[in-house]
């Protein structure tokens, strides 16, 4: 035979005496399959054993994967006549593709190919060697049954809808609508609160070059706000989803603003007039107050305030109407409807952020209970300059300067209590607090913190500087914080117990003020968001990504891309780059016109379907409809990826599954059983 | 308050590295001790109300642990002077079962005879051998036991208190026995055998 | 009638009478049927537990055996004392968690021809069937003589919030159940920041200064707070801050004189009972002055928050957590 890169690959050849003319390629992935199943073995067993199902070929290969492994498949399929290749491998999760391709190359209908797992399922959770090897054998026996059964199929094609819809207008989101609609495509960004901006907008300044936040962000939000090609939907949630990949269809909610933006200049007069006094916890996480009339920040885009219908005093008690008396326009529109609209968009990318760790749970920092222990969103609103305090740095008296100031690291992150993960930008979050308290008050600054985390450029250069500055770190999990002193010195302060962990003691340090760093968890109503995208979260709430490191902004949703902070805790910096990269994959995809899809797909007999129902809520896709005319359900087969959900579920058995047909199943089971061959081999 | 480098010269050094003491403390601590999951944070040491006359912070007692120091461990007065007030289990954020854990240590040192100060075990000791007996607790018995052996001068100044308790009738004057004490002594004796077989 | 098992422990018939005898003194009026666990044994207290470990737990779980063979009908055991609370919790919750602990512990049980199966039983502390079984509302309608004036520190200890196996209770560091319950008796309440530190266990035998010093912090925070008395749910916590105070002024140099008082005594005076059948009188510290001033005070408003800008430039503070398990309006546990 021919010689491969020095390895010779083995040969057990024989004739078919089936229908068809099988080849099984069993790969050693290196030492990953090979140092647990003795794979010559298994070609041999398979070429010996399976012949009489139609195997003519078994073959073993170092990496079945590479090109000299693809390539030893297709001089096959072509040399041999096969008309069937079973690779017995990894997971068909990572190289289903590379082996349908090589058939196709050979001329080979790509879906006559199985990919059965022996890694994943077999080398990788065995120790015994002399099991797994027989192991192996039944599940390529399996794969060999089925992979009779299969049928050649076509990939469908659907045509990808130009325009995008992007979800969430924080930093992520708004980088993903520049890069889509500067490359000349049209983006609607929904955004639910009357502002583009999300969590930066807050911020004062950045670490680890202290740009001034608002300064690098709002060209960004001027840009999305004029740019032509981008439709800006804010104070509106997206309330339905519908089809699937370059094909969906989206209903909108545009809450009513009671603000007619034809008409508003938006010079501010009825936020000006408005007599009514909010607590603002969102913008101004909840330290500085509103108008019931309001736009939340002077930098807001759109410009168009919007009326809190809840705290407006009008909707109170029926009278009042400041704001629509002194409007110079007669832009107050207080009958004003919600309105639902309905867009066609061929991708869609989600950007909804984070919500903070609400640091009352943790009751032994007495946030809530002492009035001088602010979260980290508190004290950047008390540090900017556009903030409650003008930029000063006071307690919640309003007007006293901190002597001594401590800060918190992990607050709700790193606790089997609260969240089990690392909320990761808080250690860079709590270093740059420690220099604007520094720079600005002059105050004694602590910073405690069980591991410094300053991964990535710059930021391990500026825990130097921080460092260089005099704060004072101390290694330990803060244990509490109190106002009940025990010596004299402590009278009238907040007092920081933690053990320096360095020092192996117990320390109490009494501070005048405590910022607590707190965390990063998904947002409280990711799950429901998730639901409503067909998308799926992790335990901890976040979405789950299609691969953690290779694909970390697809999902297993064609046609929906995650970036920034909804995918787990994040940056600035990264979060601006997953919105570009998933611009980048958005754009690839409208670029193609169509794309085609698995034909990996459930269908009902209709004749067997007795309107049961019980598929159409099962569906993780949302594929499946119910025509109530005809009192059957229908399943979208661009939609349907395929799961089998359906199909197992029917209990008139009506749905099948192309290559998940009951008898491919059953035939599998069948060859796993080995109840295709006299003998069976034995561990 | 003794001193790491004071027990350096104390301890055999061969002890020094008997990597498996974590996994002991762990198997003998009631429930799952997950003792193995400390990430040394700290918490522990700085939520302990008597942290203050510990030889050593329940964090830098683990961490000995898991460096074998079996001497200077069960050595530590740490565990004796654990007063059960569960702050730190409740706040280790690796949900470490740090108070059973300080009982395992107790056990470990009295079985092992390692303590700097008989005190502790010594009214463990008592305030059980009267249970065994009794079947109840017995404060008069056990408070005045104590006090004579280990606080003989601190007496004449709890007198007024005990006077106090026992003309208030809130110290017996003699134990109360249990119906069941040879049901009790019986299901004792077992445990005992149970123990010492596993 | 809610009728429940009742493991007294030892302190209940000696140095903590007064929890005793309040107790039987209030439970025909809100309804509770406690029924005694017939000869039960000593739980060991923090001490069994640091000798050996399977004795430790087969001396608990003897009470547990009787208590399944009592049960007739109710699965609840009711220990007014915390550390006989906790003992029973623990010993029933870690021989779920390790079953391996269950099998050696009935080994034992079996020479004594017992048994007890894991799970079998609920453990709650007195003052959680109080507040969440019996419920605040018919406790507040069986008040006569509202304890209006008396300012009272809610102190729990340790044992009784934490480590909290169950999740039984609003907090582990700042519950609410006894401030709630206090307040139903018309007391005023202190919003006491110690309510759950620690009095020094076992300390004050053997190690005297370690147990000073906690027992200071907690009376003298009480002191600063202008308490007319500490209300307590803990016989170890009662012992310590009363018997051991005037030692604690001694070493201290100081002359605290807070009265540390059972709730349940509390609870009895509110219903109009008479304070000697109440366990009054047996405090070392005594609480006569604080007694003296009930009904006399006028009532002290309870300031409640505002959510209008202040005046005076200062900033808004974030409303308050709602608290897990709060009870409904029927007094049922939420779980």
């Amino acid at each position: 035979m021919t010689q491969h890169g020095g390895t010779s690959p083995k040969l057990a050849l024989s004739e078919s005496k089936g229908e068809e003319r099988i080849g099984v390629y069993v790969c050693h992935c290196g030492t990953n399959i090979a140092g647990v199943v003795d794979v010559q073995e298994v070609a041999e067993w398979a070429a010996a054993q399976l012949e009489h199902r139609g195997v003519v070929i078994g073959r073993e290969y170092k990496f079945m994967c590479s090109s000299l492994g693809q390539e030893l498949i297709e001089k096959d399929i072509k040399e041999l006549e096969l008309t069937r290749v079973v690779v017995a491998a990894c997971s068909p999760h990572l190289h289903e593709h590379t082996f349908r391709t090589a058939c196709k190359n050979a001329g080979l209908n790509p879906y006559l190919c199985e990919l059965v797992s022996i890694r994943e399922q077999v080398s990788w959770v065995h120790t015994d060697k002399a099991a797994a090897t027989a192991k192996a054998k039944a599940v390529v026996s399996g794969g060999v049954e089925r992979v009779i059964r299969h049928a050649p199929l076509e990939p469908l094609r659907v045509p990808i809808h130009p325009d995008t819809l992007v979800v969430g207008g924080g930093i992520a989101g708004i980088q993903s609508a520049l890069e889509i609609a500067d490359a000349g495509y049209h983006v609607y960004l929904v955004e639910r609160e009357p502002s583009i901006g999300g969590h930066m907008a807050q911020f004062d300044k950045t670490f680890p070059t202290l740009d001034c936040s608002a300064c690098i962000l709002t060209p960004k939000m001027v840009q999305v706000g004029t740019h032509p090609n981008v439709t800006l939907l804010t104070w509106s949630e997206v309330e339905k989803v519908d089809g699937f990949v370059g094909n969906f269809t989206v209903t909108v909610r545009k809450k009513a603003r009671k603000v007619i933006e034809d008409l508003c200049t938006g010079c501010g007069i009825c936020q000006e007039k408005c007599p009514k006094k909010v607590i603002d916890d969102v913008y101004e996480a909840g330290l500085g107050y509103r108008k019931a009339v309001y736009t939340p920040f002077p930098q807001a885009v759109p410009k168009y305030p919007v009326m809190d219908v809840e705290n407006c005093t009008y909707f109170e008690k029926g009278t009042c109407k400041a704001c629509e008396k002194f409007c110079p326009t007669n832009a107050i529109d207080f009958k004003q409807q919600d309105e639902i609209l309905t867009l066609q968009v061929g991708n869609i990318v989600l950007a909804t952020g984070y919500d903070l760790f609400d640091a009352r749970r943790v009751t032994n920092y007495g946030y809530g209970r002492l009035p001088n222990v602010f979260t980290s969103l508190e004290f950047e609103r008390l540090s900017n300059a556009a903030g409650p305090t003008n930029g000063n740095i006071v307690l919640r008296d309003g007007k006293t300067t901190p002597k001594a100031v401590g800060i918190v690291h992990c607050v709700g992150s790193r606790d089997r209590n609260f969240n089990n993960y690392c909320s990761v930008i808080c250690c860079m979050q709590g270093l740059k607090f420690a220099h604007l308290v520094h720079e600005r008050t002059g105050a004694i600054v602590y910073n405690f913190y069980i591991d410094m985390r300053t991964a990535y450029k710059a930021y391990d250069e500026f825990y130097q500087r921080v460092l260089e500055e005099g704060t004072l770190f101390v290694r330990g999990k803060v244990a509490e914080i109190t106002d009940v002193p025990r010596r004299p010195d402590e009278d009238g302060h907040l007092i920081v117990q933690v053990e320096d962990t360095l020092a192996g003691k117990q320390r109490r340090i009494p501070v005048d003020m405590v910022i607590l760093s707190t965390g990063l968890q998904p947002r409280y109503d990711a799950k429901e968001t998730a639901k409503r995208f067909g998308l799926s979260c992790s335990s901890d709430g976040w979405f789950i990504e299609k691969h953690p490191k290779l694909d970390p902004i697809s999902t297993m949703t064609e046609g929906i891309y995650i970036a920034g902070c909804v995918q787990g805790p994040k940056d600035i910096p990264s979060s601006v780059a997953q919105g570009a990269a998933a611009a980048a994959r958005v754009l690839g995809k409208i670029q193609q016109k169509e794309i085609s899809i698995e034909p990996v797909r459930a269908s009902v007999n209709q004749d067997q379907c007795s309107g049961c129902r019980i598929c159409n809520n099962l569906c993780p896709y949302n594929a499946i409809s119910f025509d109530e005319d005809r009192g059957v359900s229908l399943v979208n087969a661009a939609l349907c990826q395929g799961c089998g959900t359906c199909v197992a579920a029917c209990p008139a058995g009506a749905i099948s599954g192309t290559a998940f047909s009951n008898d491919q199943i059953l035939s599998q089971i069948e060859g796993l059983l080995l109840l295709n061959i006299d003998e069976p081999v034995t561990a | 308050m003794q001193t790491l480098d004071q027990e350096r010269t104390s301890a055999p050094p061969k002890q020094i590295e008997d990597l498996s003491l974590l996994g002991e403390v762990s198997h003998r601590t009631a429930g799952v001790s997950r003792l193995e999951m400390c990430i040394q944070c700290g918490c522990c040491g700085g939520s302990c109300p008597s942290e203050a006359d510990m030889d050593h912070t329940p964090r830098m007692l683990f961490a000995m642990l898991r460096a074998g120091m079996r001497h200077a461990a069960l050595m530590s007065n740490t565990p004796w002077i654990c007063v059960s007030c569960y702050h730190c289990v409740v706040r280790c954020p690796q949900n470490v079962h740090i108070a059973d854990v300080m009982y395992t240590l107790k056990s470990m040192a009295i079985e092992a005879k390692l303590y700097q100060d008989s005190t502790a075990p010594d009214f463990s000791q008592t305030f059980v051998d009267m249970v065994e007996e009794f079947g109840r607790s017995f404060e008069l018995g056990l408070a005045t036991r104590h006090y004579l052996k280990h606080f003989p001068l601190r007496l004449p100044n709890m007198a007024p208190m005990g006077i106090g308790m026992l003309s208030k009738q809130r110290m017996n004057i003699t134990p109360t026995r249990i119906k069941g004490i040879a049901q009790l002594k019986a299901v004792l004796k077992r445990a005992k055998e149970v123990e010492a077989a596993s | 009638m809610n009728k429940y098992i009742l493991y007294p422990g030892c302190s209940m018939e000696s140095s903590a009478r007064a929890y005793y005898d309040s107790l039987k003194a209030i439970t025909d009026i809100i309804g509770l049927n406690l029924q005694e666990i017939e000869d039960w044994n000593c739980c060991g207290a923090t001490e069994y537990l640091g000798i050996k470990l399977t004795p430790a737990y087969a001396l608990i779980s003897r009470n547990l055996a009787l208590a399944a063979q009592q049960a007739d009908g109710t699965r609840t055991v009711v220990a007014p004392c915390s550390a006989c609370y906790l003992n029973l919790a623990k010993a029933d919750y870690y021989m779920q968690e390790q079953p391996v602990l269950g099998q050696h512990v009935n080994e034992a049980l079996a020479a004594g021809g017992l048994s007890y199966k894991p799970g079998s039983l609920d453990i709650r502390h007195l003052l959680d069937v109080l507040v969440y079984d019996v419920g605040l509302d018919t406790i507040k309608s069986k008040v006569v003589r509202p304890l209006t004036g008396l300012r009272v520190a809610p102190y729990l200890g340790c044992m009784v919030p934490r480590p909290d196996y169950e999740h039984r209770w609003s907090d582990y560091e700042y519950p609410v159940e006894l401030d709630r319950l206090l307040n139903a008796l018309g007391a005023d309440v202190i919003e006491f920041p110690l309510k759950t530190e620690c009095c020094g266990g076992h300390m004050t035998q053997i190690s005297p200064d370690t147990a000073f010093e906690l027992i200071r912090r907690l009376v003298s925070a009480a002191d600063e707070h202008q308490a007319d008395l500490m209300a307590t749910l803990c016989p170890m916590c009662q012992m310590n801050l009363d018997a051991y105070q005037s030692e604690t002024n001694k070493f201290f140099h100081t002359s605290y004189r807070m009265p540390v008082i059972f709730f349940t005594q509390l609870m009895g005076l509110a219903f109009g009972l008479e304070a000697k059948d109440l366990g009054f009188g047996l405090e070392l510290v005594s609480a006569r002055n604080a007694l003296a001033k009930i009904g006399i005070e006028h009532p002290a408003e309870i300031p409640t928050g505002t959510a209008r800008p202040k005046k005076d430039g200062s900033l808004p503070m974030p409303a308050p957590l709602p608290r897990r398990n709060m009870h409904t309006e029927k007094g049922k546990v939420v779980k």
